[in-house]
């Protein structure tokens, strides 16, 4: 995606400078190749899973979906700010709870959190409702810490951004009555078919793209490479930082009710420091700067943490069987880790993005 | 009244321990080290003999104080200089953003390398029983622990200090840490700098490791991640890059916890690390730069 071409260009005509005005929507008829086909590399991951039809694989492929939700919602803040932020993971938390408060029976629900008001005990309302009303919930408290936060940059916005996952960590471990602490919350319908992640993750591709070829996208990124050229120019960063941090914060609440849904139980330490680190691990192994580096950072790294499962409980070749001890799939997972980034420092795709054209980074 | 200054103190001291490990590092090649922690988890089980029973089989615990000290220190700095050698090297010229992943998978190898030969339960290790013991100063009731904590830190911190400004490594380091290439090119040999800087954080790393050890009496793999999380942070108040800032910040953060543990209501009480974060982020808000900023990190336009 080049942020050059929307770019008024002036000309000379009768010594006159006339703005040449654009051709509407060029940039987005230009990038949209690049969602398009992240897109269908989804429908074929999910095609080829309903053509093995095994339940185990099925659990597998979710997965990922979930995780290219979580990416791409990483992308748009990290990828367009430059800023990275380890507190992403608690929007996930506060989505993966709001899902769990909306969907839970109400017989069950009226146990475990007490301290709920009466009327949101009372309600019960469909996954994908109760997934927008996260995805809304999760944006608004993006909304309220980003208006302090987006006022840091640098290694003091990504402290800052820690410190608000260990808040949210702290509160949703200890306020027992609306959380229902560290223990495991249960009762979460499940939703065991891949197609409502396969579409929540093409939707949130879609808005990572919209948002990247949008002026405030386009600004931020400038902002990025230049902080004080863009800032000479005019453009507000903190401002375009909060619009980026509201969205990504939006998508990453959607992953996480989508993902209470998946696994039917949430606690608040399954969005902390291990979640938060895989997601950020994937984004910049595939290119942080980059959403097809960001998808395709996540499928390949799932891609091997299965294999080395698989590996782990055991394979027969003929008669042998051999099996990796435990332990040795996240060490050798690690140690692939190092070696990309040793080798491409700036991810597999650095800034640059999947098209059928040749392409530029920008 | 003395207590709380005594615990603020004792836990001050380990986060300042931990942040001054990761400035150390900082300073010379600007990398956030996450394996750290992960390197404090190593030093203690390097007092164990690998098995995965409950029970911990001491092996080298067993040594007498003045061989097992200089045996767990000598285990962090040789860890932490091998990680600079087989990995960080990789990484000089790479972004900031790289390099912190990269230790962040280097702290993960270290970790399950660890919960490979030991298992992932907590196990009781008894070292030192005799500091355990409680003394009497002033009407205070005091773990002979807490005390030996927080004199072996001011020592080490006036250790480090006479090291950083007497000797000529010392110098060389402080060089490298306010301005690397024009070190290099006044004649700091740049790898014998980064070492000693990951040897001594390691040894710091060791340190804690024989503290926390004592003081909690359990081995447990995860054990680095909660002290690394509070150094990390008393890093970047403090001031990235700035050891008198780390070591502040150390402190005031260990002060922070323990005070707000006592003036809180009890209600309030179990949101105590929220609080002591949200007041992270707001030192933050203030000064971005953190309490004491280096010379050598401020961004030239």
């Amino acid at each position: 995606m080049s942020a050059a071409s929307p770019a008024i260009e002036p000309q000379l005509t009768n010594g006159a400078i006339v703005a040449k005005t654009p051709r509407p929507f060029v940039l987005a008829r230009r990038t949209i190749i690049t969602p398009i086909l992240l897109s269908l590399l989804m429908i074929a991951i999910a095609l080829l899973t309903m053509m093995t039809g095994s339940r185990p694989f099925n659990q597998v492929i979710i997965d990922v979906f979930l995780r290219v939700i979580l990416v791409v919602g990483l992308y748009v803040f990290i990828g367009n700010s430059g800023v990275l932020s380890f507190g992403h993971i608690g929007f996930t938390c506060l989505g993966a709870y709001v899902a769990a408060w909306l969907t839970i029976n109400p017989v069950m629900k009226k146990m475990a959190f007490s301290g709920l008001p009466g009327w949101l005990i009372k309600a019960q309302m469909p996954y994908w409702e109760a997934a927008i009303i996260a995805a809304i919930f999760a944006g608004l408290a993006a909304l309220i810490f980003g208006r302090i936060l987006m006022r840091l940059s640098g290694i003091a916005a990504s402290i800052a951004t820690f410190a608000m996952l260990a808040m949210i960590n702290t509160i949703y471990s200890n306020w027992e009555t609306v959380t229902g602490g560290t223990s495991s919350v249960v009762g979460i319908p499940i939703i065991r078919s891949i197609w409502p992640y396969l579409i929540a993750a093409i939707i949130s591709i879609f808005i990572a793209w919209a948002h990247a070829i949008s002026r405030s996208g386009l600004a931020l990124r400038a902002a990025r490479d230049e902080p004080t050229a863009a800032a000479a120019s005019g453009i507000d960063i903190p401002r375009e930082r909060l619009i980026a941090f509201v969205i990504s914060g939006a998508i990453m609440g959607l992953g996480g009710a989508l993902m209470a849904h998946s696994i039917g139980v949430v606690t608040p330490d399954t969005f902390y420091l291990g979640l938060t680190f895989i997601t950020i691990a994937m984004l910049v192994v595939g290119g942080m700067g980059s959403l097809s580096g960001g998808v395709i950072g996540v499928v390949f790294l799932s891609a091997l943490i299965q294999t080395l499962r698989w590996l782990e409980a055991g394979v027969s070749v003929g008669d042998i069987a051999f099996s990796i001890p435990k332990g040795l799939q996240e060490i050798a997972l690690g140690i692939i880790m190092i070696i990309i980034l040793a080798l491409r420092p700036a991810g597999v795709f650095g800034n640059r993005e999947i098209s059928l054209t040749r392409n530029r980074g920008d | 009244m003395l207590q709380i200054l005594f615990d603020a103190l004792s836990l001050g001291s380990l986060y300042a321990l931990g942040a001054l490990g990761i400035a150390l590092i900082f300073g010379v090649m600007r990398l956030v080290n996450f394996a750290h922690g992960d390197v404090i988890a190593f030093c203690v089980f390097a007092l164990l003999w690998p098995s995965t029973d409950a029970m911990a089989i001491v092996f080298a615990g067993q040594l007498p104080w003045y061989l097992l000290v200089p045996f767990v220190l000598l285990c962090g700095a040789g860890l932490s200089v091998l990680c600079e050698i087989v990995v960080f090297r990789r990484f000089r010229t790479g972004n900031p953003a790289t390099m912190m992943i990269a230790s962040f998978a280097l702290g993960f190898v270290i970790r399950y390398f660890l919960l490979m030969l030991f298992s992932s339960r907590p196990k009781s290790i008894n070292l030192l029983p005799e500091l355990s013991q409680p003394i009497e100063i002033f009407g205070a009731r005091l773990p002979l622990l807490q005390l030996i904590t927080i004199i072996v830190t001011m020592l080490i911190l006036l250790g480090l200090t006479l090291f950083l400004r007497r000797t000529r490594f010392g110098l060389e380091m402080r060089a490298a840490a306010e301005n690397f290439s024009m070190a290099r090119m006044l004649g700091v040999r740049a790898n014998r700098v980064i070492m000693g800087a990951f040897a001594l954080s390691g040894a710091l790393a060791g340190a804690i490791a024989l503290i926390f050890g004592i003081q909690t009496g359990t081995a447990d793999i995860q054990m680095g991640a909660a002290i690394m999380l509070m150094a990390f942070i008393a890093t970047v108040i403090g001031g990235l890059g700035s050891l008198a800032g780390a070591v502040l910040a150390g402190f005031l953060l260990g002060a922070a916890s323990v005070i707000m543990q006592v003036m809180l209501p009890i209600d309030a009480r179990p949101f105590r690390d929220a609080f002591v974060y949200g007041a992270v982020i707001l030192v933050l808000l203030f000064r971005p730069q953190g309490l004491i900023s280096a010379r050598g990190t401020k961004e030239r336009v």
